[in-house]
C-alpha cells in the first residue's frame, strides 16, 4: 500500500511538473526564471514548498517529539529570517537582477570579480544544503521501501536531475507549489486528528503489527534497592519475573557531579512458551510472537518456558514513582551486536530487518489530577496539558556501550520528565547551567545557541534557492506579495509542526533509532493510508528543495561563472544547454555527497548552510543596498572572507573533529556553529575594504532601495 | 513608466525602504529579546504566560504571529506605487 501511494506520488509530480515546463525552456529567460510569468500566489506557496525541507518537516517534528520545546526553537529561527527577506531583500532583488543574486549585487558595479565571487558562494551554499537533503532522502526511503540508503539517494538524484534539466525553473516552481500545498493540507489534517485524539495514558493502539494497529506497554515493577543504590538477587525476588538473574550492570555517571544518572541491568529470565509446529515453540517477546527451537525450552512445574536476556532500567526518582515505592525496574529495549556480527533485538535473533522489531516509544504516563485521558482537546489546551508540572512524559532515550568480550550494546529506554521541563529550553541546547558544570562550558553552550539563532535569522534571505525565486514573478510588488504568502504559509506550518511533534509523543509514534521518522509514524498511528500519503509528501519535499538548489547552482555556474570565465558573449541557446549540463553534473555530485555523508546528523548540515549563506551573501547584499560608500572590492572581499571563514571554522570545529575520528574537545574551534564569528567578520571586512578603496569608485552611488 | 516621474516614484520607494528597515529592526529586537530570555533568564521564561502556557511558548508562538501580522501590515502600508495608481 505504502509503496503504491509512494510511486503514484512521484509519478504524478513528474508528469505535472514536466508538462508545466514543456515548451518554456527554449530561452534562458524561460529556463532560469520561468519567463518571470509566475503568479505571486503560486510563487508564495512555491517559496514555502521549496523552503520547508525535510529538516523542517521531519527534523523539527522529530526534535519536538524527542526534546520538546528546543525543537520549536528551530521553527522560530527558520521563520524569523523571512522578515529580513520581505522587508529589505525581496523588492530590490527583483528590481536589480535578471536571473541570479549575483546580477543584483553587480548591477551598479559591473565587475566580473563580483559575479565570480558571488557565483562561487552560491555554488558552495547550494552544495552544503544539498547534502542533508540527499542524506534525508536515503534515510526516508530506507525503512519505507526497504531499499538500501544509496539506492534511495540515487533515485532522488535521478528524479531531480530529470526535472531540473528538462523543465528548468517552471517545473521546479510547480514541484515546489504542489509540495507546499500538500504539506500545509496534510499537516492540518494530522493536527486535527491529534487534537481529536487528545492525550490518553491508557493503552492506545499506535503501532502497525500483524493484526493491524496494536500497542505495547513496557512493564514496570516495584522493588527495593541495596545500600549502594543498585539491585541484587534478593531484590529481584520481590518482582514477578521468573527465575531472574543479573548478567550485566551498566551505570552512567554525571560528568560533573559524579552522581549516577542511569542504571541499566541485563537480566536473564524465563518467559512462558507455547507449542507450535513440530519441534517449535512460540513465546511473546515485548508483545511480538517469536519462534523458538524445542531445545531452548525448559519445563518448570510442567509448563514450557524459554530463557531470554533483556535490559531493564532502575527508576529511583520519587517524582516518577508511585507513593511509598522505593524504586521500580522498568523494561527497556536493546540491540546487541556480538563480535562475530550476530545481532540480537531484545535478546532475539530476527535476521534481516531486525531493527524494525524494536517497539515504538514515547507517551504521556500521568496527567494532572490523575485523569486517564483528556478526550478531544483544543490547540491551546493540548500545549497547556503537556507543559503542566504534574504531567509525566516518557521520552525515548538511548545509551550505547560495550560489554565484556567486545559486544556492542544499545539500550533504548523511557526517560520520565515533568511537563514543565519538556516545554522549556534546555533538553537539546544545554543553555541552562548544570550543577558542577565549568563556567566556560556554559558560556560555550550559550554562544553556540546564540550563533545558531543568528545564522537562522540572517541566513534565510541569503539562501540561493530562495533568492532565485524573486525572478520568477513579473514585478517587485509581486515579489513582495509572494514573500508575504510565504511567511503566512511557513508560519502556519511551523505552528502545525508543533502539533505533529507533540502528537508523535503522546501517540507513541517514535522510532527509538531515529528522530526523523516521527511525522510519518504519527500518521501511521491513525491508519496505513495516511502513513503512505505523508511518506509520499516527505519524498516530494526532498524533490522540491533539491530541485531549487540544483536550479540555483545551475543558474550560477552557467550565468555567472561561465560567462565571466569565457569573457565573450554566449548565445542564448548555449546558455540554456550549459544550464542543463550543469544541473546534471551538480545532481551527480549531490548524489555522491549524499552517499558519502550517510549517517551524519542532517540538522548539523542544515544549520551550517544557513551560517555560510549568512556570512558570505548577506553582508554584501545589505551594504550594497544601504551604504553608498560600498565598493566592488569591499563586496568581493566580504563574500570571500565570509565564505572561507564560515566553512573553515566548520571544518576545524568539534563536530567535524568527531567526524574525523578525533576528540571533539581538542578541536581548535570550540564552537559548532560559526555564525557568531564569521558573520561579523564579513560585515567588518566590507566596511574596512570599502573605506580603503574609496578612490576606486568615487562616483558610485548605491541605489535608494 | 517610473523613469518618467522619478520624484514621486523615488519618494514612494524611499518611504518603503524606511518602513522596511524600521520593521526589520523592530522584529529583530523582539527576536533578540526572545533569544536573550531563553539563554540568560531561564527562570523567567518558565513563568506563566497567556492561556495557561508558559512564557517560553507564549513568546515563541507570539513571534510567529507577529511575523505574519507585520508582513500584512507592511503590504497594506506600502499601498500601490504611484505609477500603478495613475495607470489605474
Amino acid at each position: 500500500m505504502a509503496l503504491i501511494v509512494f510511486i503514484v506520488f512521484v509519478v504524478l509530480v513528474l508528469i505535472v511538473s514536466s508538462r508545466a515546463g514543456r515548451g518554456k525552456t527554449a530561452t534562458s529567460g524561460g529556463y532560469y526564471a520561468a519567463n518571470s510569468s509566475i503568479h505571486w500566489g503560486v510563487n508564495g506557496i512555491a517559496f514555502a514548498g521549496g523552503y520547508l525541507s525535510v529538516a523542517s518537516f521531519l527534523g523539527i517534528a522529530g526534535l519536538i517529539a524527542f526534546f520538546g520545546y528546543d525543537g520549536f526553537l528551530y521553527s522560530i529561527g527558520f521563520l524569523a529570517g523571512w522578515i529580513v527577506a520581505l522587508f529589505v531583500i525581496a523588492e530590490p532583488m527583483k528590481r536589480m537582477g535578471t536571473f541570479t543574486f549575483s546580477d543584483a549585487l553587480n548591477k551598479n558595479y559591473n565587475r566580473p570579480g563580483i559575479q565570480l565571487a558571488a557565483g562561487l558562494s552560491v555554488l558552495v551554499v547550494s552544495l552544503v544544503y544539498l547534502v542533508p537533503q540527499m542524506v534525508g532522502a536515503g534515510v526516508l526511503v530506507e525503512p519505507l521501501l526497504g531499499i538500501p540508503h544509496y539506492i534511495g539517494v540515487i533515485i532522488v538524484g535521478a528524479v531531480v536531475i530529470f526535472l531540473v534539466a528538462g523543465g528548468g525553473m517552471t517545473s521546479t516552481t510547480y514541484v515546489q507549489f504542489f509540495n507546499g500545498g500538500l504539506l500545509l493540507t496534510f499537516a492540518s489534517v494530522l493536527t486535527i486528528a491529534v487534537l481529536v485524539r487528545g492525550v490518553d495514558t491508557t493503552d492506545l493502539p499506535r503501532e502497525e503489527g500483524p493484526r493491524g494497529l496494536e500497542s505495547y506497554r513496557f512493564e514496570h515493577m516495584a522493588l527495593s534497592v541495596g545500600e549502594e543504590g543498585g539491585i541484587h538477587r534478593e531484590s529481584l525476588a520481590q518482582t514477578p519475573l521468573r527465575a531472574p538473574e543479573i548478567l550485566t550492570t551498566h551505570v552512567e555517571y554525571d560528568e560533573y557531579t559524579g552522581e549516577p544518572v542511569l542504571r541499566l541491568y541485563q537480566l536473564s529470565r524465563l518467559i512462558p512458551a507455547e507449542p507450535a509446529a513440530a519441534g517449535e515453540y512460540t513465546a511473546r517477546v515485548k508483545g511480538r510472537t517469536v519462534k523458538f527451537d524445542a531445545n531452548r525450552v525448559e519445563e518448570v512445574d510442567g509448563a514450557p518456558f524459554v530463557r531470554i536476556e533483556d535490559w531493564w532500567r532502575l527508576e529511583q526518582d520519587p517524582r516518577f514513582l508511585p507513593t511509598g515505592t522505593e524504586a521500580e525496574l522498568r523494561e527497556a529495549q536493546s540491540i546487541t551486536t556480538k563480535p562475530d556480527g550476530t545481532q540480537l533485538v531484545n535478546g532475539v535473533e530476527f535476521g534481516l530487518g531486525a531493527q524494525t522489531q524494536l517497539r515504538q516509544m514515547g507517551r504521556v504516563s500521568d496527567l494532572p489530577d490523575g485523569e486517564g485521558a483528556t478526550g478531544a482537546v483544543g490547540p491551546i489546551g493540548l500545549l497547556s496539558v503537556l507543559s503542566d508540572e504534574n504531567t509525566s512524559i516518557q521520552l525515548a532515550r538511548a545509551a550505547g556501550f560495550r560489554i565484556d568480550g567486545g559486544t556492542e550494546v544499545s539500550v533504548y529506554y523511557e526517560k520520565p520528565v515533568a511537563g514543565d521541563e519538556y516545554m522549556r529550553p534546555g533538553m537539546r541546547f544545554p543553555v541552562i547551567a548544570r550543577e558542577g558544570e565549568p563556567e566556560i562550558t556554559t558560556r560555550l553552550n550559550r554562544l553556540n545557541f546564540i550563533s545558531l539563532m543568528l545564522a537562522l535569522f540572517l541566513g534565510t534571505s541569503a539562501l540561493p534557492h530562495i533568492l532565485i525565486r524573486y525572478y520568477t514573478v513579473p514585478s517587485a510588488a509581486a515579489a513582495r506579495k509572494s514573500t508575504i504568502v510565504a511567511i503566512a504559509g511557513i508560519g502556519l506550518f511551523y505552528v502545525l509542526t508543533m502539533y505533529l511533534g507533540v502528537g508523535a509523543l503522546v501517540g507513541g509514534a517514535n522510532n527509538p533509532l531515529t528522530d526523523n521518522m516521527s511525522a510519518p509514524l504519527l500518521a501511521r498511528s491513525f491508519n496505513e493510508p495516511l502513513f503512505a500519503v505523508v511518506s509520499g509528501i516527505a519524498f516530494t519535499t526532498v524533490l522540491a528543495t533539491t530541485s531549487g538548489l540544483i536550479m540555483a547552482a545551475s543558474g550560477t555556474v552557467a550565468h555567472d561563472l561561465m560567462v565571466n570565465l569565457v569573457r565573450r558573449e554566449i548565445p542564448d541557446k548555449t546558455k540554456v544547454f550549459a544550464g542543463r549540463i550543469v544541473a546534471v553534473v551538480v545532481g551527480v555530485i549531490g548524489i555522491g555527497l549524499g552517499i558519502a555523508f550517510r549517517g551524519v546528523n542532517v540538522s548539523y548540515l542544515v544549520g551550517w548552510a544557513f551560517a555560510v549563506a549568512a556570512s558570505a551573501n548577506l553582508p554584501s547584499l545589505l551594504f550594497m543596498l544601504f551604504w553608498k560608500r560600498t565598493t566592488a572590492a569591499g563586496i568581493i572581499a566580504s563574500i570571500l572572507v565570509g565564505l572561507v571563514s564560515s566553512v573553515g571554522l566548520i571544518l576545524i570545529g568539534p563536530d567535524m573533529w568527531g567526524i574525523y575520528g578525533l576528540d571533539p574537545a581538542q578541536a581548535p574551534m570550540p564552537l559548532d556553529q560559526p555564525g557568531i564569528i564569521s558573520i561579523p567578520l564579513s560585515f567588518i571586512t566590507i566596511i574596512v575594504v570599502s573605506l580603503a578603496t574609496q578612490k576606486e569608485k568615487p562616483q558610485q552611488a548605491a541605489p535608494a532601495s | 513608466m517610473a523613469e518618467d516621474r522619478p520624484s514621486a516614484f523615488e519618494a514612494y520607494e524611499r518611504r518603503k525602504v524606511r518602513l522596511g528597515v524600521r520593521m526589520t529592526l523592530l522584529y529583530a529586537a523582539v527576536y533578540a529579546g526572545f533569544v536573550v530570555l531563553n539563554v540568560f533568564f531561564p527562570p523567567i521564561i518558565q513563568k506563566s504566560g497567556l492561556f495557561g502556557l508558559n512564557l517560553a511558548l507564549t513568546y515563541g508562538l507570539g513571534l510567529i504571529i507577529l511575523a505574519v501580522v507585520l508582513a500584512l501590515l507592511y503590504n497594506w502600508l506600502c499601498g500601490v506605487p504611484p505609477t500603478e495608481r495613475e495607470e489605474g
